[in-house]
């Protein structure tokens, strides 16, 4: 016979059938017995068969050498391969699939008969059949699930044992149960996706007594290949790739595609017994996988949505919780859908997972998508629980920070402000262009609110935004922002963010008629914090500051003479109907308190200044505020305030200066700025006014507020429609310092609860501690 | 190191509880039981304020005679709650740390959100997320 050239795995296969065959150990196989059934089982046709013989030269000889039984299976590969028989054909193709035997004992099937079809029929098989798991598939079904379960089954190990490599084979009893190569399918199959049927191979268990060879040979396989079970074949190389897919049609046909989930059809796909890697994925595979991701998403660079996903592999079967592991292990980016890579991943597990291998708790490297800058394939230490991630550590992190950016900003952000209680963080913002006024405005409250964190803050700017709603039809814009600041001011708490509420009452009310007479004023409100805390003083500093910088000189200097001097805000009548001094003080200082209706001597001026109305509103409603702290802070600022625009400003400032200094009852003493002010203590006295009566949304000019307000009240001001919009200002002003009270409660709880549990500790590290004194 | 952690649905009902194994895990449940009406409070008292503006770490609930164990809270913005008992016998553990542990227990939370396969309002069974709950039970000790 010609030389016959095998390669390795052509020879270990061979001389294992042959061992198989020779029970006798004669170094001859008789041409009947064994080898008559072994060719039965090629699933040759007969004549095929005596044409092998003929051809290897054992009927010549009238038994099987050991070459001519090499031969003769060469031949049977290449009959089954489609070959035509030819001498020279055992030489001239090349990689050909191993013979296959369909094991007529198989019991033992086991093996992954199923994964060693050969790719063709496997590709063959696309279709919608989700194969039985491979191990099952295989012929005789018989166990090889439980070899091909993971790779990390010991079945190899137990191949030393038994020469079958599936655990179920009952090795030593059965005799004829012919190991299945797993490898060496996969070996040809790999290099020919296209071939013909590829060779089956069917599960063999090796005789024990004939086998003791091939045991040797599979022992030595299987030490190679730790993880496939059903590796033992370590020798296959050609192909180390995965034992191909079968597709479902492979040769499972006895198995049964069970589990042909609609649709879907998952290939089996067989692990690949290549030692490598049992998850890698053959070229057919990643191919279907492709395809069916074309399925779903023609876009091959685009993502699958999580809820197509589920939807495609509940088709499979599988369990929730395992497809939920699944999907954990290979959505790589958290990202709530599939990359190509990632779905090409997925179905991989799907199907091994069918074919009966467990999941593995990371994912595997083969199976980590090619991250742009990732490709790690790696198995890097994952933290625990965390699965497949590992390859790429860059990746996760960002995209965890994604979905918890609230947190990262939170924590320091808050951090801040849980320890800044006492600090006050000047954030002069400039807040809306319109006017210059707003803008200090602004820059007051945020200077002077830092005491407490944003909530009051905000509290107080929603209020203000109501206010400033009803306040639309107020004509002072910029009064509104005065009114704003005011608020805000009182709130104390300018974070920037309530800056930018401010911001935005601000532009709201640029539009708006300056409805002085009510909205306007909170910003004296928020007084009452400031009044506890030493920080009230630095809030007035501040914000004296910051209506430095903004404020022209006059104002600048109204407000500087504020700070030091309190105006003597509770003045006389915080009660309702309190007096309002208005502007007068010596030293510009508001001390006006009382929002008497009856002062209504400067209501003549805040006709002249309408912006300052709402100042004066505010202020007004300040003063009327007593049960509300007004601050008179507050009002010595707006008595700062000059005329004009900036007066108003001055406003806020005078407001806010009255309210760090006065730390006064709650009554505002609008400490009507000796200018400007006149009309506010008139719109105090209107806001008592209001304040007395039910709040009332006008969004009315101010007139027509004052005028609303007069009729309400008995004694109206002129500016009555003013004190009712003073009184709803100051109402506000009160819920806001209310707010900021409570917040201010609650930091004061949390701190408690801090110092506590520095006691605790420290506690705990003295009894740690007193042991050792005694000692 | 955390001897028990437990996250709670909105709706007050717990969708993953674990305790490390001693003899009265039942104490520890009953422990997370009644932090969920400190931590109810906590989350209304500020209600006032927006939601944003809400810290999501509550801190330690409420302290108690029993200097061992500490109870530590978080909410998320969807009122989802993480409560975590803590034995602080051995280390004094610094509030930062125990912020980590609940960030990290967040970002395992959102994952097994994103899991098409997990429905939420159903007991977490991820084993990621146990993973992780495992590693935070034995490392911060």
């Amino acid at each position: 016979m010609e030389g016959l050239t095998l390669s390795d795995a052509e020879q270990k296969y061979y001389s294992d059938l042959f061992s198989y065959c020779d029970s006798e150990s004669t170094k001859k196989v008789a041409a009947h017995g064994r080898v008559l059934e072994l060719f039965r089982a090629a699933q040759l046709p007969s004549d095929v068969v005596h044409q092998i013989m003929e051809l290897c030269g054992a009927t010549r000889l009238g038994y099987f050498g050991r070459s001519q039984f090499y031969i003769a299976l060469k031949l049977v590969a290449v009959a089954q391969s489609g070959f035509p028989l030819r001498v020279e054909s055992i030489n001239t193709v090349k990689d050909l699939p191993l013979p296959r035997f369909v094991a007529s004992k198989n019991d033992q099937e086991s093996r992954h008969a199923a994964s060693y079809s050969s790719d063709s029929e496997n590709q063959g098989s696309y279709s919608g059949v989700i194969p039985p798991p491979p191990g099952r598939g295989q012929v005789k079904k018989v166990s090889t699930s439980h070899d091909t379960v993971q790779p990390r089954t010991s079945a190899d190990q137990q191949e030393p044992v038994s020469p079958v490599v599936s655990p179920q084979q009952s090795p030593p009893t059965s005799p004829h149960t012919w190991r299945k190569h797993s490898r060496h399918p996969s070996g040809g199959n790999s290099e020919r996706p296209l071939a013909g049927p590829g060779p089956f191979w069917s599960p063999f268990g090796e005789a024990q007594s004939g086998s003791s060879s091939g045991d040797a040979v599979w022992s030595g396989h299987s030490p190679p290949p730790p993880q496939e079970n059903w590796v033992s074949f370590a020798d296959t190389p050609p192909t180390s790739t995965l034992l191909t897919m079968h597709p479902a049609s492979v040769q499972d046909q006895t198995t049964v595609r069970t589990v042909a989930s609609a649709t879907t059809a998952n290939e089996i796909r067989r692990q690949s017994s290549s030692y490598d890697d049992p998850w890698k994925i053959t070229d057919e595979q990643r191919q279907y996988y492709v395809n069916q991701f074309k399925t779903i998403q023609p876009d091959l660079n685009g993502f699958i949505p999580g809820s197509a996903a589920k939807e495609f592999f509940t088709k499979s079967k599988l369990p929730i919780l395992e497809l939920s592991h699944i999907w954990e292990l290979s959505d790589f980016d958290k990202d709530g859908a599939l990359t190509l890579d990632e779905f090409c991943a997925a179905f991989h597990l799907v199907v091994a997972r069918k074919n009966g291998y467990d999941l593995p708790e990371k994912l595997p490297e083969s199976l980590m998508p090619k991250l742009i800058d990732l490709e790690d394939s790696a198995d890097v230490g994952d933290q625990p629980g965390e699965v497949g991630y590992s390859g790429s550590p860059a990746e996760a992190p960002p995209s965890k920070s994604p979905s918890m950016p609230s947190l990262n900003q939170t924590w320091p952000e808050l951090n801040q402000s849980s320890e800044d209680t006492a600090i006050v963080h000047p954030v002069p913002i400039r807040m809306t262009p319109s006017k210059i006024h707003m803008q200090e405005m602004e820059l007051k409250r945020t200077g002077s609110d830092h005491t407490n964190p944003t909530s009051p803050l905000l509290v107080k700017t929603s209020d203000l935004s109501e206010e400033n709603k009803i306040n639309s039809s107020v004509k002072f814009a910029s009064g509104n922002t005065v009114a704003d600041g005011y608020s805000s001011s009182d709130s104390f708490t300018s974070d920037p963010e309530q800056i930018g509420n401010n911001v935005t009452r601000q532009r709201s009310h640029s539009g708006m008629s300056p409805d002085n007479t009510a909205p306007p004023p909170p910003p004296p409100r928020p007084q009452p914090s400031h009044s506890r805390s030493s920080s009230l003083d630095m809030n007035r500093t501040f914000s004296v500051t910051t209506d430095l910088c903004v404020h022209t000189g006059q104002q600048q200097a109204g407000v500087v003479a504020q700070p030091p001097a309190v105006p003597p805000r509770p003045q006389p009548s915080q009660a309702p109907g309190p007096v309002v001094h208005r502007p007068v003080d010596a030293d510009g200082l508001i001390t006006h308190t009382s929002t008497s209706p009856q002062q209504i001597p400067e209501q003549p001026n805040f006709a002249d200044f309408s912006q300052f109305e709402v100042f004066a509103a505010s202020n007004v409603n300040e003063e009327q505020d007593d049960e509300a702290e007004k601050h008179p802070e507050v009002l010595p600022v707006e008595k700062a305030s000059d005329p004009a625009s900036s007066l108003r400003v001055a406003k806020t400032d005078s407001k806010i200066e009255e309210k760090t200094a006065a730390s006064a009852p709650a009554n505002v003493s609008k400490g009507t700025t000796p200018l400007a002010p006149p009309p506010k203590p008139v719109r105090r006295r209107l806001k008592s006014e209001d304040e007395l009566r039910p709040e009332v949304d006008e969004h009315t000019q101010k007139t027509g507020v004052l005028a609303a307000v007069l009729a309400s009240q008995p004694s109206i001001p002129r500016s009555v429609g003013k004190d009712k919009k003073a009184i709803q200002a100051s109402i506000r002003r009160n819920k806001e310092t209310n707010t900021v009270l409570a917040r201010l409660n609650s930091e004061l709880q949390q701190q408690l609860k801090d110092v506590l549990e520095e006691r605790i500790s420290l506690e705990v590290q003295l009894e740690q501690l007193r042991p050792f004194s005694h000692l | 190191m955390a001897v028990c952690v437990a996250v709670i649905a909105k709706e007050n009902y717990p969708l993953y509880i674990r305790s490390v194994p001693t003899e009265n895990e039942l104490k520890f449940h009953y422990m997370v039981h009644t932090s969920l009406d400190v931590v109810d409070e906590k989350i209304s008292a500020m209600g006032k304020a927006l939601v944003d503006q809400r810290e999501l770490y509550l801190g330690l609930l409420y302290p108690t005679e029993d200097y061992k164990l500490r109870r530590y809270g978080y909410v998320t913005n969807s009122k989802v709650k993480f409560v975590m008992v803590v034995d602080s016998s051995n280390t004094a553990l610094r509030d930062n740390e125990i912020r980590s542990m609940f960030r990290k227990l967040h970002n395992s939370y959102t994952d097994v959100m994103c899991n098409p396969f997990y429905n939420p309002g159903d007991r977490i069974q991820s084993r990621a997320f146990d993973g992780m709950v495992t590693s935070m039970m034995i490392q911060v000790c």
